[in-house]
C-alpha cells in the first residue's frame, strides 16, 4: 500500500499559539483513517491545513507524492481532496440538488457564451450533471428533496447533503469533519454503513476526525490519537483503545 | 426556447406602449418617464448580478454607468461628425453602446480584480472611491465640457432601450441557470463552501462585477442619448445609492423584483415630485422639491420595516424562469 497522503513534520501557529506540533503521518490507498483526541487537540486545524484554508508554518503536505502546501483550496479540491466541514457549511438558499452541481462545476465545460446562447451542448451537459446529481441524491436517499430549499433540510440531512457535495467533486481523499456530530444512535449505525459504502463504491480513501468513538473503533483501520497538538497513539483500532496514554488523555490519569 | 413567455410579455409590453403613444395617449414626457424606468431596469438587474446573485457589495455603480455614457457620447459624436445622416441609424449606435459597455466592463476588472481577491468589504471602499474618482476625472475634461457636461444627439429611442433591457434580463437569467451562475451563487451563500467545493471563487466574484460593469455602461450611453445631456453630477453617489435602493427594495437575487423596483420607484418619483410642487407653504411658494426625498426615505424604513428582503426576496416570477433541462419530472412534482 502507498501513501495518498503524507505529512511531515507538519507545525502551525496561531500568534503565538502552537495549534499544530511537529505532526507527521500517513494515510495509505484506500484505508479508512481515524484522527482522534480531545477538544483543542488540533484535529481541525489539521484539516484546514491539508485543504489549504492555512499554510502550515513549518512542515509539509505530500498529496499522491507532489506537495499540496501553499496551494489554493479550489486547486486541491481539484486535485482530489474533498472535505465536509464540523459546522455544516451549506447554500442554504440553493435547491439540494444546485449543491451538489457547484461542486460539479469545475469539470463543466461549457463556456460562458454557450451557457447564455444555451446551445445545444450546453443543454447535453447540464442534463447529465443533474442526472449524475440525482444519482448522488439517490445514494443519500435525498432524491425526494432534490428541489427543495437547502435551508429547510433536517440536521441529519444536510450531514449527508455535504457528503454527497464533497464526492461530487470526485476526490481520492475524503476528509469527514466529525460526521456523527449531533447524530442519534440509529443515524450513527447508518453513518456507519454509508461510509464504508462510499469508500468501496467510489473507491475514496477516507480520512476522518470523530469523537464518536463507537463509530471509530467499528469503521477505522488505522487510528492516529492526537493530545495539544502532538500525536501520543497511533496504529490499529484494538492497540489504540488499550493504549494507557489515550486512557489519560481522555479520561484523566488514575488518582489525580 | 429561451423564455417563450417572457418575450411574449415583452413584445405586448411594447407594442401596447408603442400604439398608446401613436394614438397620443402617452405623451413625450410619459414616453420619457417609461424609458427611463426601463434604464433603471438595466442598472438595477446588473447591479443585483454583483450583489444579489455573486452576494458582493458594490457602491459605485453610476460609475461605470459614466463611463459607458461619456464612451458612447464620444463614438456618436465621431460617427455623427463623419456623416450626419446616421443620426437615424440604430446599428451604429447600438456599437458606441457596446463599446461603453466595454470601456466600462475593462474598468470594472482593473477595480474589481484587486479588490475581489480579498475577503470583506474592499470592494464597498474601492467602488464607493471610484465613483468620486470618476466624476471629479470627468468635471476636469475640457473635452468633454467639464462640469458644464457634453451635449449629444438623441439616439435613444424607446425600441433600441427595451431591446438592450430585454437582451440585459434574459443575458443575465440565462447566465444565473447555468453551471457559472450556479458557482457565483455559491459564492455567495458560503464562500468558504464554495472554495471547497473546487470553485475558483475569485474568478467568479470578478466575472459578476465586470459583467454588471459592462450592462451599466450600456445602460449609461441609453441614459446619455436618452435625455442628450450629460453632466458628472448625473452619475455621483446619490445616483449610485438610487440603483442601490431599487435592488434592495426588489429583494436581493431576484431579478423579476429589480424590474418590479425601477418601474414602481420611477413613476413614484415622478408623481411625487408632481404633487408636492402643487404643494404651497403658508407663504405661497411650492415647498420644493427635496420634500420628495423625505417621502422616499419614509418608504423605504417602510419597506424595511415590513418587507426586510424587499419586495419579492429572493423569488422569480414564473415567466422568467427557465424548464431546467435534465431535472427528473419525479423531483420536480415533489418540489410542489
Amino acid at each position: 500500500m502507498s501513501a495518498l497522503l503524507t505529512v511531515k513534520g507538519m507545525t502551525h501557529f496561531f500568534g503565538g499559539l502552537k495549534a499544530v506540533s511537529d505532526f507527521d503521518f500517513e494515510v495509505p490507498e484506500g484505508v479508512i483513517y481515524g484522527l482522534i483526541g480531545p477538544n483543542g487537540s488540533g484535529k481541525t486545524t489539521s484539516f484546514n491545513l491539508i485543504t489549504g484554508i492555512y499554510t502550515p508554518t513549518q512542515g509539509d503536505i505530500l498529496f499522491e507524492g507532489k506537495s499540496i502546501k501553499g496551494v489554493k483550496p479550489y486547486k486541491i479540491v481539484q486535485r482530489g481532496v474533498a472535505r465536509t466541514f464540523q459546522n455544516l457549511r451549506i447554500f442554504g438558499n440553493l435547491p439540494v440538488i444546485d449543491n451538489i452541481l457547484v461542486a460539479r462545476h469545475y469539470t463543466v465545460r461549457s463556456g460562458l457564451f454557450s451557457s447564455i446562447l444555451r446551445l445545444p451542448s450546453f443543454i447535453k451537459e447540464e442534463a447529465e450533471i443533474r442526472e449524475e446529481a440525482m444519482n448522488l441524491l439517490r445514494l443519500m436517499k435525498l432524491e425526494g428533496r432534490a428541489m427543495e430549499q437547502a435551508k429547510n433540510l433536517p440536521y441529519g440531512e444536510l450531514r449527508r447533503l455535504e457528503i454527497a457535495r464533497a464526492l461530487a467533486t470526485k476526490p481520492k481523499l475524503l476528509l469527514l469533519d466529525e460526521p456523527a456530530a449531533g447524530m442519534n444512535p440509529k443515524e450513527v449505525h447508518d453513518l456507519m454503513d454509508l461510509i464504508k459504502r462510499v469508500r468501496d463504491e467510489f473507491k475514496v480513501t477516507v480520512f476522518l476526525i470523530e469523537h464518536h468513538m463507537h463509530l471509530v473503533m467499528n469503521i477505522c483501520e488505522r487510528i492516529k490519537v492526537l493530545d495539544f497538538g502532538e500525536t501520543i497513539a497511533e496504529g490499529l483500532p484494538e492497540a489504540v483503545g488499550k493504549d494507557p496514554k489515550v486512557l489519560e488523555a481522555y479520561l484523566g490519569k488514575r488518582g489525580a | 426556447m429561451k423564455f417563450p413567455k417572457f418575450l411574449a410579455a415583452s413584445a405586448l409590453f411594447f407594442a401596447v406602449v408603442q400604439i398608446l403613444s401613436l394614438i397620443g395617449l402617452l405623451n413625450g414626457y410619459w414616453m420619457i418617464i417609461i424609458n427611463k424606468s426601463l434604464i433603471y431596469v438595466i442598472l438595477a438587474v446588473s447591479l443585483n448580478l454583483i450583489n444579489g446573485i455573486t452576494g458582493q457589495f458594490s457602491l459605485g455603480h453610476m460609475g461605470f454607468a459614466a463611463i459607458g455614457a461619456y464612451t458612447s457620447g464620444a463614438v456618436t459624436a465621431i460617427i455623427f461628425k463623419l456623416s450626419p445622416l446616421t443620426l437615424t441609424g440604430n446599428a451604429g449606435f447600438a456599437l458606441a453602446l457596446i463599446a461603453g459597455g466595454l470601456v466600462a466592463g475593462i474598468m470594472g476588472f482593473i477595480i474589481g480584480f484587486p479588490s475581489l481577491r480579498l475577503k470583506g468589504d474592499y470592494l464597498a471602499i474601492m467602488t464607493l472611491g471610484f465613483g468620486e474618482i470618476i466624476r471629479t476625472i470627468l468635471n476636469n475634461i475640457d473635452f468633454v465640457g467639464g462640469p458644464r457636461g457634453l451635449s449629444v444627439p438623441m439616439f435613444s429611442s424607446f425600441p433600441i432601450i427595451t431591446l438592450f433591457a430585454v437582451l440585459t434580463i434574459v443575458i443575465i437569467r440565462n447566465l444565473i441557470e447555468s453551471s457559472h451562475g450556479r458557482a457565483m451563487l455559491s459564492v455567495r451563500e458560503n464562500e468558504l463552501a464554495a472554495d471547497l467545493a473546487g470553485v475558483d471563487t475569485t474568478r467568479y466574484k470578478v466575472m459578476g462585477f465586470v459583467i454588471g460593469a459592462f450592462f451599466a455602461g450600456i445602460a449609461g450611453g441609453l441614459l446619455g442619448h436618452l435625455i442628450q445631456f450629460m453632466t458628472p453630477s448625473q452619475f455621483g453617489f446619490l445616483p449610485s445609492a438610487m440603483v442601490l435602493i431599487l435592488v434592495y427594495a426588489g429583494g436581493m437575487g431576484s431579478l423579476t423584483g429589480s424590474i418590479i423596483a425601477a418601474f414602481v420607484l420611477t413613476f413614484l418619483t415622478e408623481v411625487l415630485r408632481l404633487g408636492i410642487d402643487s404643494i404651497r407653504d403658508a407663504t405661497g411658494f411650492p415647498i420644493g422639491t427635496e420634500w420628495t426625498m423625505v417621502i422616499y426615505a419614509l418608504l423605504l424604513i417602510l419597506i424595511m420595516l415590513y418587507k426586510p428582503d424587499g419586495l419579492m426576496g429572493m423569488r422569480e416570477a414564473k415567466i422568467l424562469k427557465l424548464v431546467t433541462p435534465g431535472t427528473p419530472a419525479k423531483a420536480m412534482e415533489v418540489a410542489k
